[in-house]
């Protein structure tokens, strides 16, 4: 007897019980969907994630003041130097493979022009920034180039405070008060989107970052970033920086983040979020083997005479039991086959409804949708074939 | 070719012990037509389903064309109901999803005969019952009687050296019993051995021997 024969023979018992069949099969099939949705949604936050922080730029190196690691009794231990225009000019200019290189001054102050007023993140940098940062000017311009420590008294508008305080009017060549001072405003960012990583950079202004620096009485700059020509640079830019540092400052003081570290830790914790999700989708698939094993139960217990039969016509144990265990993975793998299109047209759905979603299922999920939903059966099924296997011939012919 | 001597089959109901067989002797030659007589209770289908190897005895030896069958394993006896014995049920046991062709080829099925012969050897065995026509129906679609001769192309379509029927015309009216009973004295005539159980006299009247049982023993040869 053929695995091919068998699997004929199983299929001919399952269509003897449409209703049955498609009960069962319809139970793995909510399952296996339920995997491969949660699945694809799961993917879906990991890349969505991954995405908006490559929006911030990629093959950053972000120096901050101050060391992470804490030594010592006191929080914060030893002495932590400002980090100031210097160092940002010498890393810049001594790191290696570095393509650009922006500081980041920060403050919260009250931008006013005319009546109104409106209290927003003040970011002091230079005209780097918007390459490093990927930022786009809708009208004006950026920051002038040049000398860090010019300062000056230009400054580039969020797109939200130019529409709050200029509202329809033209905000190129008029001068906003920030705190006591007066800037003129050279440009207007375009719309950035709403990122929830790092500053919305819609709702910002931005000046020059010495002249930030003296505004807010600052000695140490927020941040140094610096972009790698490319990603394979990161590791010897960030040894670069802190030799360096170590050189200026005659003491560790500085952290050095790769952003990829942290992508790398977000992606992580979101994969794990797919997993846990997965692992609930699946609490639904052990019920639709529970499901799988009642019918077979059934259909043992109603076919004791044909079992009975095949037994005086010469069948074996053996064969018995692989004529059952069949039809329980064929109930479960058409069930598979049914759920992964379920499941392919709800994330179909989705993204129709959320398009920027990167909501897509793995090739990896759908494979192992499939060998699940067989293991499903056959671990399921097992039990019922064997009682069928081991049903007394001649018991089993009366229907007893 | 069989031979049981001392054969007992004991079943154990609740804490009573009910003896379906009791200490029984039978020899069958190959070629013989023997009929097995008694009331319904007697022990005719216990013994039918021992020499069938469905049924194992409890004590006692039971030989098959010189083999002990009770120091056989289960796949052997397996394969001895496969290639050496066809069954008749009184109630046909034919499988309902099945067509009149697939039924007489499961037992080729589970004995791994290729499809295409399987497919020659049916249709041979529904042609010796005159079923050709029959053969794409399925049983719902068959009478009685047209059941039953399905059933015995299933019996002999292995070329079995021994066909057990047990009461096979018990469920027919008159005429579909007498065409039954010809088609399995036709194929006995052919020298396949026939054991029939009936409790019908008239019916074991026709065979040429006769063992009548009583109470799990044979009580009366002719």
């Amino acid at each position: 007897m053929g695995i091919g024969d068998v699997i004929t023979f199983a299929v001919g018992a399952l269509r003897g019980h449409r209703l049955r069949t498609a009960l069962s099969v319809a139970g793995v099939a909510v399952g296996i969907a339920a995997v491969v949705a949660l699945t694809a949604l799961g993917e879906g936050a990991r890349g969505y994630v991954v995405r908006e922080f490559m929006s911030l730029g990629s093959n950053l190196l972000i120096v901050l003041p101050g060391k992470v690691e804490t030594t010592g009794g006191m929080p914060y231990g030893g002495t932590t130097h400002d980090l100031t225009i210097d160092d940002f000019r010498e890393l810049a200019r001594r790191v290696p493979g570095t393509a650009r290189a922006a500081p980041i001054a920060t403050g919260t102050e009250t931008v006013r022009f005319g009546g109104r007023g409106r209290s927003a993140p003040v970011i002091g940098s230079t005209f780097e920034l918007l390459e490093v940062r990927r930022l786009e000017v809708a009208s004006g311009r950026f920051l002038a180039p040049g000398d860090p420590e010019a300062g000056g008294s230009e400054v580039v508008l969020g797109v939200e405070v130019a529409s709050e305080l200029f509202g329809n009017s033209n905000p190129l060549g008029e001068v906003v008060r920030i705190g006591d001072w007066r800037y003129r405003v050279v440009g207007v960012l375009a719309p950035h989107g709403r990122s929830f990583v790092g500053f919305n950079f819609d709702d910002v202004v931005v000046i020059p970052v010495q002249t930030a620096m003296r505004m807010f009485n600052r000695a140490s700059l927020f941040r140094i970033l610096l972009e790698m020509e490319s990603a394979d640079g990161l590791e010897e830019g960030k040894r670069a920086v802190l030799e360096l540092m170590r050189d200026r400052h005659r003491v560790d003081d500085v952290t050095v983040i790769t952003q990829d570290a942290v992508v790398e830790t977000f992606s992580s914790i979101l994969g794990v979020l797919t997993l846990v999700l997965v692992a609930i989708a699946s609490i639904s698939l052990s019920v639709a083997g529970i499901g799988i094993m009642n019918v077979m139960l059934v259909a043992v217990a109603e076919r004791r005479k044909e079992i009975g039969l095949l037994r005086a016509v010469g069948a074996g144990t053996g064969q018995i039991l692989a004529v059952f265990l069949t039809e329980a993975a064929v109930l479960a793998a058409v069930g598979g086959v049914v759920g992964l299109l379920g499941g392919w047209v709800a994330v179909r759905a989705f993204v129709r409804v959320y398009p920027s979603f990167p909501a897509t299922t793995p090739a990896w999920a759908v494979a192992a949708a499939l060998t699940v939903a067989v293991g499903v059966g056959v671990v399921f099924g097992t039990l019922p074939a064997r009682r069928a296997a081991r049903l007394d011939p001649v018991r089993a012919l009366q229907g007893r | 070719m069989i031979e049981l001597s001392d054969v007992w089959r004991t079943y154990q109901v609740g804490s009573s012990q009910v003896h379906a067989l009791r200490g029984l002797d039978l020899t069958i030659a190959g070629g013989d037509y023997l009929a097995i007589a008694g009331p319904s209770g007697s022990g005719k289908s216990t013994l039918l389903n021992v020499i069938g190897c469905l049924d194992r005895p409890t004590a006692g030896h039971y030989t098959f064309r010189g083999r002990a069958v009770e120091e056989m394993s289960e796949p052997e006896r397996t394969a001895m109901r496969q290639q050496d014995i066809g069954f008749v049920f009184q109630f046909f046991h034919l499988l309902a999803r099945l067509t009149a062709q697939a039924n007489v080829e499961l037992p080729m099925l589970f004995a791994g005969v290729e499809r295409a012969e399987r497919r020659r050897r049916a249709a041979d065995a529904l042609g010796a019952v005159g079923l050709s026509a029959r053969a794409h129906h399925r049983p719902d679609q068959l009478s009685g009687g047209e059941r039953q001769r399905v059933a015995i192309a299933r019996a002999v379509v292995m070329k079995p050296a021994l066909v057990l029927a047990d009461e096979p015309t018990g469920n027919l009216d008159r005429s579909s019993a007498l065409e039954v009973m010809s088609l399995l004295e036709t194929m006995n005539a052919a020298g396949q051995t026939l054991v029939l159980v009936t409790h019908d006299p008239q019916l074991a009247a026709r065979a040429r021997r006769r063992v009548r049982m009583d109470d799990g023993a044979i009580v009366e040869r002719s």
